[in-house]
């Protein structure tokens, strides 16, 4: 029953961690973007307009919710929910440090579903849950430009989840579990995936980049094009829920990219000369810093990319996913199967 | 009840508004220009692009028929932006005509005003001084760097570089702030008078442009390093919004877009006006046809104009900015106050408009967008009898259609950007 409790209050914890991330995330980008196109960004509210996505969420909140006449109602309010559920739920089988070692000897793991042993394939599946919030906006909104955007949407999704999927076979076979706890602790002492599986990595940067929605594989929300995509007829905090979805997907990603392939909280020799024990409360606050620095260099570098590229169009996209990166995670298994098979 | 012929203003108007919309879906729908599409499951859409879209440049609508995200045909629609100028022009004398100029490319103010002093000029048979000649070369280069900038940052953004146009778009503050000082606005200039320029430009300004055109190359080198050699700006660019040149000629594009299919026409080497026959400058030429040849032209001729600049900043003519002659020119100020025969020409001039003999010129010069032509006919008093204007982005427009079939719904952003059409221009 105590499990239970502890599980809910981590639940809880680790909720509240995403939206202020979400939230911190808005704000970077913002300035982050203002710093590479020469402007200063928001600067207004509160020190270094710090508070700005507080009044963005206040601004969402006192909009008036809008739903087009003739659209689905059911299906237009269910959508963003979908959106932000799953974005969310994706973060209980992320392990942000390893755990904490209690006074009657057990162990507390930091993460809120610790030791689950198919964590990878949950990920998957329900970043893969994720696409019918898009498609369900797009096709309950009774827009046509909502219509295009989900309908691209739902293609690019599934296109690229085949990639990811292959390249975190990949890694998979190299740690040999599909825990993430147990992936992180194959790579103790600085053996990352990322080194023994370099391509591997990249293919699944690309795929987090489609499944995420961010640029250049915005295509379902090409503001020139269709004009909002899938959330063009969300107002208020619906629409909210969709630009907080995006963020939290970005931090997932960039958390199930750190842990598959940079290692996790892991950070070679540092602990030993800080003279860290494990359980330890300073070693837990140690690895949490260690996870999220290699979260924030990868978040930047979604940031980075977003305001660097063009958009791909709708057809170049799909032969990015099936004719160079399917292949590439293919020969990818086989290669690093063959190594493995033969090294160890 | 429809068959009955209602009466009234608002009726008449609801009979045309019905009439083109059924125009417009029949263009549409035409099946004998589409020979490669066939639909046996009938999953046609029509969709409408604008005139309220982020990508549509201003109010251009544009018709498209869809299967999935091919586009099948499409019908641009203009006319949101007709404020009727060539109708307003017989109602205005010629001085009068001269602040309407701004708002007709309104990203180019600077090249319409001297179009149409040009044009003016031209029918009344006077020439301007050579300073405010070598003036009006300055601020048409400076123009065209202007609107090509803002060519080349909507045409990044539009496919998704949104970095790139706030770059250009800093670039063309700058520029304003220029204008800012040499006539006193930043938009809406109205440079130019008939017989000259509204105001000498100080030398200190010269030097401000010499320094501006010195950091301008650093700025244009770093839009080329993040676009040309990208390889999803020119997937998404190349080859995209083909037109010939034998069909370039015959829809009658000019400017960027026609040297972009190979065909190598500027009025400024063609039909030399100002100081042109005197600079050297080479006319850009792409041979590729497409949206991203259209691109690559407007940043080479940034690179022309600033050359061009240069070479005016180097050899600066001296003397009076207007001409004199008080029937055609509206005298100084100085000498209005205090001499009587000027202050009766003054008094003409603004009230019944400078004089221009019966008879009909067309004059043309090349704008950042094209040819951009004056045509009037003169009748004698100080109203044009006819003034018609031939701008360049209503003839570039024409080859939306054809550049358009059988490309993507993305696509059609690009080339729209690669056109550049600007409404103002296009509706008039």
């Amino acid at each position: 029953m105590s499990s239970l409790v502890l599980t809910l209050i981590k639940g809880a914890i680790a909720l509240n961690v995403a939206l202020v991330v979400a939230a911190a995330l808005v704000y970077l980008e913002r300035r982050i973007s203002a710093w590479i196109q020469y402007r200063i960004g928001p600067n207004r509210v509160g020190p270094f307009g710090l508070l700005q996505p507080l009044a963005d969420v206040l601004k969402l909140y006192t909009k008036e919710d809008i739903v087009p006449y003739n659209a689905s109602k059911p299906f237009h309010r269910i959508a963003p929910i979908i959106s932000i559920a799953v974005a969310l739920s994706v973060l209980c089988v992320i392990a942000p440090a390893s755990y904490l070692l209690l006074d009657d000897g057990t162990k507390l793991f930091i993460a809120v579903a610790p030791n689950v042993n198919v964590g990878l394939l949950f990920y998957l599946a329900l970043s893969s849950i994720g696409v019918y919030g898009i498609v369900l906006a797009g096709w309950s909104s009774n827009n046509k430009y909502s219509l295009l955007g989900g309908l691209r949407s739902s293609a690019q999704m599934i296109s690229y989840e085949l990639a990811m999927g292959l390249a975190a076979v990949a890694a998979v076979m190299v740690s040999g579990s599909l825990d993430m706890n147990q992936i992180i602790a194959s790579q103790s002492g600085g053996r990352w995936n990322i080194w023994f599986q370099p391509l591997g990595f990249l293919i699944f940067l690309v795929a987090s980049f489609a499944e995420t929605n961010r640029a250049p594989f915005d295509l379902p929300e090409a503001e020139p094009e269709l004009v909002g995509g899938y959330h063009t007829e969300y107002s208020g905090m619906k629409f909210g829920l969709f630009y907080l979805a995006e963020y939290a997907n970005m931090f997932t990603a960039s958390a199930v990219m750190t842990t598959l392939y940079l290692g996790g909280y892991d950070m070679p020799f540092l602990p030993t000369l800080l003279g860290l024990q494990e359980g330890t409360l300073p070693r837990v606050l140690f690895e949490l810093a260690v996870f999220v620095g290699k979260v924030s260099v990868l978040l930047f570098l979604f940031i980075w990319v977003r305001w660097t590229l063009p958009r791909f169009r709708y057809d170049q996209l799909m032969n990015l996913g099936w004719r160079v990166l399917l292949p590439l995670g293919l020969a990818n298994i086989v290669i690093t199967g063959a190594i493995v098979f033969f090294v160890r | 009840m429809s068959d009955v012929i209602q009466l009234g203003p608002l009726a008449t108007l609801e009979r045309v508004r019905k009439v083109r919309q059924e125009k417009i879906y029949k263009e549409l729908l035409d099946r004998d220009t589409t020979v490669l599409f066939e639909d046996p499951l009938e999953n046609d859409m029509v969709l409408n692009m604008g005139p309220q879209h982020p990508a549509t440049h201003g109010v251009l609508r544009v018709l498209l028929r869809l299967d999935g995200e091919t586009v099948i045909k499409c019908v641009p629609e203009l006319g949101y932006l007709h404020r009727g100028y060539e109708k307003l022009a017989e109602n205005c004398t010629y001085v009068e005509f001269i602040p309407h100029t701004d708002r007709l490319d309104y990203l180019a103010p600077m090249s319409n005003n001297v179009g149409i002093a040009l044009a003016i000029e031209n029918a009344m048979g006077i020439e301007a001084p050579p300073r405010a000649q070598w003036i009006r070369t300055l601020v048409c280069e400076l123009a065209r760097i202007s609107s090509h900038l803002l060519a080349t940052g909507a045409t990044a953004m539009d496919v998704g570089a949104l970095t790139v146009f706030l770059w250009t778009f800093a670039e063309r503050e700058k520029l304003y702030d220029i204008f800012e000082l040499i006539c006193g606005a930043r938009f809406t200039t109205s440079y130019t008078r008939i017989g000259g320029v509204a105001n000498d430009i100080p030398d200190w300004v010269l030097r401000k442009i010499r320094q501006w055109a010195d950091e301008f190359i650093g700025q244009l080198e770093d839009v080329e390093k993040i676009l040309c050699r990208n390889r999803i700006f020119i997937d998404r660019m190349a080859g995209i919004g083909y037109c010939s040149a034998e069909k370039a000629i015959a829809l009658g594009l000019t400017g960027p877009v026609l040297r972009a299919s190979g065909v190598a026409r500027d009025l400024r080497r063609d039909q030399p006006y100002l100081l042109y026959d005197q600079l050297e400058f080479d006319v850009i030429v792409e041979n590729d046809c497409d949206c991203y040849a259209r691109f690559m032209v407007r940043l080479r001729e940034m690179r022309e104009s600033i050359r061009i600049i240069y070479q005016l900043l180097d050899h600066p003519i001296e003397g009076e900015v207007k001409l004199n002659d008080p029937v055609h020119v509206t005298p100084r100020k100085y000498e209005i106050y205090t001499k009587m025969e000027e202050l009766i020409a003054d008094f003409m001039i603004i009230n019944f408009g400078p004089p221009a003999p019966p008879g009909e010129t067309y004059t043309a010069i090349e704008s950042p967008k094209g040819e951009l032509g004056f045509f009037i006919v003169a009748d004698g008093t100080g109203y044009p009898w006819k003034l018609k204007i031939r701008s360049p982005s209503a003839a570039n427009l024409q080859a939306m259609p054809h550049m358009a079939e059988g490309s993507m719904v993305a696509d059609i952003v690009a080339i729209i950007g690669g056109i550049d059409p600007v409404m103002g221009e296009a509706d008039k």
